[in-house]
C-alpha cells in the first residue's frame, strides 16, 4: 500500500489558495473595468492562467505527486499552443 | 522443445473458458481475447470496405456508367472512407496487436484497465454500427467523402448525422485503447525493463497513445459543432452566417493528419520487430529508431495545412506547412535505413512475414517519396484531388500499414493460435497480393500527372488505358488476399503444433508457451538485457 | 497445480489509476481546445462585434458563478482531506457542498440563458441574423461552450454522486480512494475551463 507516504493538503492551505482564487477573480473584473486597450485581453488571460495553475498544482495535486504528472500537463499544454501558433500563420497572414 | 512436450503446464487462454460459449468471447476481459474480437470485427469490416473499393474499381474499368450511377459511387467513396480509416487502420494495429502483444511484450498480465479495455471494445463496435447504419436510413447515404468537409456536409440531405456521429464514438474507442496503453507502459512493465529496454513495437504503441489521446478531441468537438450546426444553425463553419469553411479543414486536419500516423507508427513498429529476428542480428539504431518515433508523432502533430494547400490559406501558412511537411520526412527515412543497417550482413531467413516486411520497405519508399512530390507547393497544385493522391495515400496506408498489418499476422500467428499456417501458400499469397496491389495504384500515379480527377465515376477516354491495369490488379489483389486470408483460417484449425519460439524471436512473447496462459506466464519474467540482442 | 480459471483484474494501482483519469482530462482539456482555437480565430475576424456582443452578458452573474464553482472545487478538495484523516462524514459533508454549488451553478446558467433567449440571443433567430456575422457568431460560441461545460458540470455531480454510495458503503476508504480522488479531478478540470470562459465571454471587451 502507497498509503502511508500521501500526501495531506491541509484544510489551511486549501482556504488560501482559494482566497488566493476569489481576490484573482474580482481583480480580473476590476481590471476589465479599466481601459486598457490591447492590453485588456492579455491582463485577463494572464489572470486566468494563473487561478489555472492555482488549480493545478494545488487543487489537483500537481505539486505533491510524481513528476511524471507535472511533466505530461506542462507536454499537453505546450502541444496545445503550438497548435494555435500554427494555426493562425493561416489567419494572421490572409 | 515442443508444446506437447510439457509434462504439465497451465492451461492456454484459448483452453480457460468460464462462461458458455460466446461469453468466453463477448465477456472476457483477458487483453488476448479482446485482441482477438477486434481482429475478427475488423476482418468483416474490412471485407465490406474491399468489396466497395472492388466495386468502385470495376465502375471505372471503361469510361461512362459501367456498373453504378453517379450518386452510388458518391455514397461508395464515401462509405470506402469511413470504414477503412475509422473502423480498420485507426484501430487496426494498436487494437489487435498492441492489445495481444503490449502486455506479453513488456511481460505483464495484462493491460492496465482490462475493463476498459473491453468497454472500448463494445464502444468500436457501437460506433462502428451508427456509421453503417447511415447507409440505410431515411434520405440516402452520406457523399461527401470520408473527411465531411463543411459547408457541403450540412448542406448535403443525405444522413449525415449518424455517419459523423459514428466517426465521434469512434473517436472514444480508440482514445479510452490510447489511455490504456500508455498506462500500462507506465506502470506494467517487467522488472529490469527500464524504458530504454522496451521493444519497439510497445515504443512507437507509446507514441501512437499519446497522438489519440492528443488529436482525438479536435476531430471529437469538430464533427460535434457540424451536429450542432445542421440541427441549430449555429454558423460556426457556414459562410453565410459568418463561418469559415476553411476552419472547419484546419480542425478536421488538425486531428485527421496525425491520425495517419496512427495508422503508420504502429506499422513501423511491427516491421522494427520483424526485421530483427528473420536477419537474427541485433537492430541497427534501437535508439534512433525511437527517437525517430517520437519525432514523426511530434512533428506529425503540426503539417495538417498540407491537405490544404489549394484551399486559400495564407502565403506564410503555406510555407511552414510545406516546410514542416519535408521535416517529417527525415525521421521517416532514418527509420527506413535503420531497418537495411540490420538486414546488412544478417543472417537472413525468407520466411513469410519476412517477404512482408521487406515489401513493406518498398511500397512505403514509394509512398513516402510521392508524398513528397505532394508536399511541395509547386507540384502540390498540379496533382491535387487527382489520382496521384488516391495512390499516395494508399501506397502509404494500405501499402504501409497493410502490409506491415500482413508482416505482424504472419509473425504473431503461430504465438496467437499455438499453430503453424503452410508457408508455400503463404508466399503465394503474398506475391499475388503485391504484383495486384502495384498493379492497381501504381497506375494511378501517371493518371493524376496527366490529370485525372479523383472522386469520379467517370473519365475521359484518353484516361482507358491504365484505368483497365488498375481495375485488373484491384482483381488480383483480391484474389491474392482470399489466398492468404484461406491460408490463415484453415491453419488456425488444421496447422501444424507450434513451437514456444518458432522464429527464434528474442522479445518476451516468444518466452512463453504457444499459445500463451491465461496470466502471460508461469512466473514473472524479469528483464537484464535489451530486446533483440542476437 | 491450481489453474486460474477467472482472469484477476484485481491489482490496485494507486497512480496508474490516476494516470488514467489525468490522460482523459487532457483529452477533455483537447476537446474544448478545439473550441477556443475557433473562439480566437472568429474573435480575431470580427473583434469589433465580439466587444459589443460581450458587453451584452451580464458580468455579475457571471462573476457569482465563478466563485461558485471556485468554493464547489475547494470543497472537493477538502473531502479528500478528510477521507485521509478518517472523517467519513465530514468528507461526505463536503462531498454534499459540492453537489449543492454545482446546482446552484446550473440554476444560475439557467436564468442567464432564459433571459437570452427572452431577448432573442439564440442560435439561429431573427435577431441574431439582424446584428449580422460577428453576433451569430459570438452567441453561436457562447451557448456552444458554455453548454457544453454546463453538460460537463452535470457529468460531474453524476461521478461525485457515485462516489457519495461509494464512500457511504465504504468501497471508498481511506486505504483506496482513487475513485475519490479522480472525481476530485475531474471537478476541478471542469473548474479550469470555467476559468478560462469566464474572461473570454464576460470580460474582455
Amino acid at each position: 500500500m502507497s498509503k502511508d507516504d500521501q500526501h495531506i493538503t491541509s484544510y489551511k492551505t486549501i482556504s488560501l489558495v482559494l482566497l488566493g482564487l476569489l481576490f484573482f477573480t474580482f481583480l480580473t473584473v476590476a481590471i476589465t473595468r479599466v481601459e486598457l486597450g490591447p492590453y485588456n485581453t492579455s491582463a485577463a488571460m494572464i489572470i486566468a492562467g494563473l487561478k489555472a495553475a492555482l488549480v493545478l498544482v494545488y487543487f489537483m495535486h500537481l505539486k505533491f505527486d510524481q513528476k511524471v504528472f507535472g511533466i505530461m500537463v506542462i507536454f499537453v499544454l505546450l502541444v496545445f499552443l503550438a497548435v494555435i501558433v500554427v494555426t493562425f500563420f493561416d489567419y494572421l497572414y490572409r | 522443445m515442443t508444446a506437447n512436450s510439457h509434462t504439465h503446464h497451465e492451461p492456454s487462454y484459448l483452453e480457460v473458458k468460464p462462461r458458455k460459449g460466446i461469453w468466453n468471447w463477448l465477456l472476457s476481459t483477458d487483453h488476448k481475447r479482446i485482441g482477438l474480437l477486434y481482429l475478427y470485427s475488423i476482418l468483416i469490416f474490412f471485407a465490406v470496405g474491399a468489396l466497395l473499393g472492388l466495386s468502385m474499381k470495376l465502375e471505372l474499368i471503361a469510361p461512362g456508367e459501367t456498373i453504378m450511377g453517379a450518386q452510388t459511387y458518391n455514397g461508395f467513396f464515401t462509405l470506402h472512407g469511413i470504414i477503412m480509416i475509422f473502423l480498420i487502420v485507426i484501430p487496426g494495429l494498436p487494437a489487435v496487436f498492441g492489445n495481444f502483444f503490449l502486455p506479453l511484450m513488456i511481460g505483464a498480465d495484462d493491460v492496465a484497465f482490462p475493463k476498459l479495455n473491453l468497454l472500448s471494445w463494445y464502444i468500436y463496435i457501437l460506433g462502428a454500427l451508427i456509421a453503417i447504419s447511415s447507409q440505410f436510413m431515411g434520405s440516402g447515404p452520406p457523399d461527401t467523402g470520408w473527411t465531411f468537409y463543411a459547408p457541403y456536409s450540412f448542406q448535403t440531405n443525405t444522413n449525415m448525422l449518424p455517419a459523423v456521429t459514428g466517426a465521434f464514438v469512434l473517436g472514444f474507442s480508440s482514445i479510452l485503447t490510447g489511455l490504456n496503453f500508455i498506462v500500462t507502459m507506465h506502470r506494467m512493465r517487467a522488472p529490469g525493463m527500464n524504458w530504454m529496454k522496451m521493444p519497439l513495437f510497445p515504443w512507437t504503441l507509446y507514441g501512437t497513445a499519446w497522438i489519440q489521446i492528443l488529436a482525438t478531441p479536435i476531430v471529437g468537438i469538430t464533427l460535434l459543432m457540424i451536429v450542432a450546426e445542421r440541427l441549430f444553425q449555429i454558423g460556426f463553419f457556414d459562410p453565410a452566417l459568418g463561418g469559415d469553411p476553411i476552419l472547419y479543414q484546419h480542425l478536421f486536419w488538425i486531428y485527421s493528419h496525425p491520425a495517419v500516423y496512427i495508422m503508420i507508427l504502429p506499422a513501423m513498429g511491427a516491421i522494427s520487430e520483424v526485421i530483427p529476428v528473420f536477419a537474427r542480428k541485433t537492430i541497427f539504431g534501437y535508439k534512433a529508431l525511437i527517437i525517430s518515433t517520437m519525432a514523426i508523432a511530434f512533428v506529425g502533430y503540426f503539417v495538417w495545412g498540407h491537405h490544404m494547400f489549394t484551399s486559400g490559406m495564407s502565403g506564410e501558412a503555406l510555407v511552414s506547412f510545406s516546410l514542416l511537411t519535408f521535416l517529417v520526412a527525415i525521421p521517416s527515412a532514418i527509420k527506413v535505413f535503420n531497418w537495411i543497417s540490420t538486414i546488412y550482413k544478417g543472417a537472413i531467413h525468407l520466411e513469410p512475414p519476412f517477404y512482408w516486411a521487406l515489401s513493406f520497405i518498398f511500397v512505403f519508399m514509394i509512398g513516402g517519396l510521392s508524398g513528397l512530390v505532394l508536399g511541395s507547393l509547386a507540384t502540390n497544385v498540379h496533382v491535387h484531388d487527382t489520382n496521384f493522391v488516391v495512390a499516395h495515400f494508399h501506397y502509404i496506408v494500405f501499402g504501409g500499414t497493410g502490409f506491415a498489418f500482413m508482416a505482424a499476422l504472419h509473425y504473431w500467428f503461430p504465438k496467437i493460435w499455438g499453430r503453424m499456417y503452410d508457408k508455400a501458400w503463404a508466399n503465394i499469397g503474398w506475391l499475388t497480393f503485391f504484383i495486384g496491389f502495384n498493379a492497381l495504384y501504381f497506375p494511378m500515379f501517371y493518371l493524376g500527372i496527366i490529370g485525372m480527377p479523383r472522386r469520379y465515376y467517370d473519365y475521359l477516354p484518353e484516361y482507358h488505358g491504365p484505368n483497365i491495369l488498375s481495375s485488373l490488379g484491384a482483381i488480383v489483389m483480391i484474389a491474392g488476399l482470399l489466398i492468404i486470408i484461406t491460408n490463415l483460417v484453415r491453419s488456425t484449425k488444421s496447422g501444424e503444433k507450434a513451437e514456444a519460439d518458432p522464429w527464434n524471436g528474442k522479445t518476451l512473447e516468444w518466452k512463453t508457451t504457444s499459445p500463451p496462459p491465461l496470466e502471460n506466464f508461469d512466473k514473472q519474467p524479469v528483464v537484464d538485457k535489451g530486446p533483440y540482442e542476437y | 497445480m491450481e489453474q486460474h480459471t477467472q482472469h484477476v483484474d484485481e491489482h490496485y494501482d494507486h497512480i496508474g489509476s490516476k494516470m488514467g483519469m489525468w490522460l482523459f482530462i487532457f483529452t477533455e482539456l483537447i476537446l474544448f481546445g478545439g473550441l477556443f482555437i475557433v473562439y480566437s480565430v472568429y474573435r480575431f475576424m470580427h473583434p469589433t462585434a465580439f466587444h459589443l456582443a460581450a458587453e451584452e452578458l451580464d458580468v455579475a452573474i457571471g462573476t457569482i458563478n465563478t466563485v461558485i464553482l471556485l468554493i464547489s472545487s475547494a470543497t472537493i478538495a477538502m473531502s479528500i482531506t478528510a477521507m485521509q484523516q478518517r472523517k467519513k462524514k465530514l468528507c461526505l459533508g463536503f462531498m454534499f457542498a459540492t453537489i449543492f454549488l454545482g446546482l446552484v451553478f446550473l440554476v444560475n446558467k439557467y436564468f442567464e440563458w432564459k433571459v437570452k433567449f427572452e431577448h432573442g440571443h439564440y442560435p439561429g433567430s431573427d435577431t441574431l441574423h439582424e446584428l449580422g456575422h460577428g453576433d451569430t457568431l459570438f452567441y453561436g460560441l457562447y451557448f456552444f461552450m458554455t453548454g457544453l461545460h454546463a453538460l460537463h458540470i452535470v457529468v460531474g455531480l453524476i461521478i461525485i454522486g457515485f462516489v457519495v454510495r461509494y464512500v457511504i458503503n465504504d468501497k471508498v476508504n481511506p486505504e483506496r480512494f482513487a475513485l475519490l480522488e479522480n472525481g476530485g479531478l475531474y471537478w476541478h478540470l471542469v473548474d479550469v475551463i470555467w476559468i478560462f470562459l469566464f474572461p473570454l465571454f464576460y470580460l474582455i471587451h
